[in-house]
């Protein structure tokens, strides 16, 4: 799989209320989400991301609440995959549970400038700055969380396993 | 020789080696006589929770996988308390979601508007978690029943469905970090404090993906309350969960309380532990964290001059009893500053009560405070209590990112419930003593 777009940087810290502010929580509807998706970051990004936009950032992306509304809004705005140097634990989860790729690349992350266009094999791990001219390698996924990603997320990976103790 | 003989050979020859607590409750739960972390295990669930806002989503996800039922109705706990009592139709809709999915599938742990507390506060209060669970919830703070002794942590909406049908959920062992609190307590020193202290010194990110075992004799003279404020917050330092190893307060605390049986569990002398830190707490003042970032902190008497225009006492980390009793305390015979509101929200319908069986409602409504039913509102900006631009709060709540409680250049100042009184009456950061 090929991931290719334009980068919108973040810094560090990127928390939750900062990806979907709570106060639009009272729908989970993703095209609603991906409306409000960053605006309280940057108030230009919903209008104006495009599909296959990526977004990069520094340290700790995703951290505070356990919403899972923050990777579904990314996910609805179009955004292909999001690099950063680390993950908050619970947005790390939910973005493979709903299937957002995303990579843990520190030294990509701080290279990468806004307006750079990347692109990622999820395959190889390579991530290329196409802007720049410069490769970076990514740490492999985990195989458990592999299985689950070839499944298509979480739950058709476990309605899988129910259809087959069914069929048993 | 690797780690894994060493281990086994420092445990005094018994072969299995030395684990904290975190890593015992999760062998138990994985059906292991061990663990090691970085490990996957695939673990059984004593309890799962969902609230109204990821408890829709989850039973959205939940019925796409083709079970007829839940795998316990006793073990699957739904609480309405982030937009509730409704704030508007589209909350209305999804706590609505969340009652016909417990009626459907006659979940008698339910909590609607009148039996509804702050989800955090709720659960111990009612005896559904315990030492030596391992409990899963939607939502962050779930890590608030490791004052328990338990294993708790917070998960999104899909790894709710996923446990709400199998009763299982898989789980990374975390490496754990020790902080050991020596030295006694300092007047209107409490478990936030420690916490904001530590999350200080650690930073958002210090404890990611890791387990926070909180420890010391100052941590064995915290109060349960005190002990899940510290809890509450693991999850702001990154923190997969923290953990207190359970003792006479914790047992005094689920006595005639726990709907089940429950374990006690301790880390071994010889366990290991990724990072130690010390921490003399005869050295921390009262905390306050500035905008934008729990680690924003500095000791009181490092404040300045912070003027405020509302206060907020209460949330899953600081609305229980002794934060009302500490809250009474301060503002009895004072009034809320002409500048400042004061909102207070007792964190269960039983905390209510109890507050107004001591007179401690009347004595904050007779000090100009609003008093509202258990909510998790204002915290997340959700309703009760937003701030408009340009407004600076002072709250016992636990994050303070921008726009937290409301518009994106409004300011959020987190405190214990002493400062949070005291700055209510003041109309700026105070600490009580310059009220008392």
């Amino acid at each position: 799989m090929e991931l290719k777009g334009m980068v919108w940087k973040f810094g560090d810290d990127v928390d939750t209320d900062a990806i979907i502010p709570a106060r639009y929580l009272n729908t989970s509807d993703p095209e609603e989400l991906a409306g409000h998706c960053m605006e309280d970051a940057d108030p230009d990004f919903p209008a104006r991301v495009r599909p296959g936009d990526i977004i990069t950032a520094g340290k700790n992306f995703g951290c505070g609440s356990s919403r899972e509304h923050a990777p579904i809004a990314i996910k609805a705005a179009a955004v292909s995959c999001i690099i950063a140097g680390s993950f908050a634990r619970i947005f790390y989860r939910n973005a493979f549970n709903i299937g957002l790729p995303i990579f843990e690349a520190p030294e990509a992350a701080a290279d990468i400038k806004p307006g750079d266009r990347v692109s990622v094999n999820a395959e190889t791990g390579i991530i290329t700055n196409l802007s720049q001219g410069k490769t970076y390698r990514v740490n492999p996924v985990p195989p458990f969380m592999q299985q689950i990603i070839a499944a298509g997320g979480l739950i058709s990976y476990l309605a899988e396993r129910m259809k087959r103790q069914c069929t048993k | 020789m690797d780690v894994l003989k060493i281990r086994k050979i420092l445990h005094n020859g018994v072969n299995q080696m030395p684990m904290t607590i975190t890593e015992k409750i999760l062998a138990a739960h994985a059906g292991k006589e061990q663990v090691l972390p970085g490990e996957l295990v695939s673990v059984r669930v004593d309890l799962v929770l969902g609230n109204d806002i990821t408890a829709p989503v989850a039973i959205k996800e939940f019925n796409k996988i083709g079970v007829s039922g839940v795998f316990d109705r006793e073990r699957v706990v739904l609480v309405a308390d982030h937009f509730v009592p409704n704030r508007d139709i589209k909350s209305a809709e999804q706590v609505k979601t969340m009652r016909e999915f417990a009626r459907q599938h006659e979940l008698p742990y339910f909590f609607d508007v009148g039996q509804m507390g702050i989800e955090h506060c709720l659960l111990p209060e009612q005896g559904l978690v315990g030492p030596g669970d391992l409990i899963i919830g939607a939502d962050s703070h779930t890590c608030t029943y490791g004052a328990l002794g338990a294993f708790s942590t917070g998960v999104g909406s899909t790894d709710l469905a996923a446990a709400m049908a199998t009763g299982e959920t898989w789980l990374k062992v975390p490496e754990t970090i020790k902080f050991e609190f020596t030295g006694t307590l300092n007047p209107w020193v409490g478990g936030k404090d420690l916490i904001l202290y530590a999350i200080g010194a650690i930073g958002v990110d210090g404890a990611l993906y890791k387990a926070m075992e909180f420890t010391g004799v100052a941590i064995a003279g915290l109060s349960q309350d005190g002990r899940f404020s510290m809890c509450n917050m693991a999850v702001e330092a990154g923190a997969k969960n923290g953990i207190v190893v359970p003792d006479e307060i914790t047992a005094t605390y689920v006595e005639g309380r726990c709907r089940r049986p429950y374990q006690f569990y301790r880390s071994d002398p010889e366990a290991v532990y990724t990072k130690v830190y010390h921490f003399d707490a005869a050295r921390i003042e009262p905390q306050v964290a500035f905008p934008h970032l729990p680690e924003n902190t500095r000791p009181l008497s490092a404040v300045g001059q912070v003027e405020i225009d509302q206060v907020v006492i209460g949330s899953c980390t600081n609305g229980r009893m002794e934060d009302m009793r500490i809250a009474a305390r301060v503002l009895r015979g004072r009034r809320v500053h002409k500048n400042v509101r004061l909102v207070v929200f007792p964190g269960t319908p039983e905390i209510y009560l109890q507050a107004l069986k001591e007179g401690l409602i009347e004595t904050l409504v007779t000090a100009g405070a609003a008093v509202s039913t258990p909510t998790c509102g204002p915290c997340l900006g959700g309703h009760m209590g937003i701030l408009a631009g340009g407004e600076r709060a002072v709250a016992t709540t636990n994050r303070n990112f921008k726009g937290r409680m409301g518009h994106p250049d409004s300011e959020v100042y987190l405190s214990n419930a002493a400062v949070a009184a005291a700055s209510a009456v003041m109309g700026r950061i105070a600490g009580p003593g310059e009220v008392l």
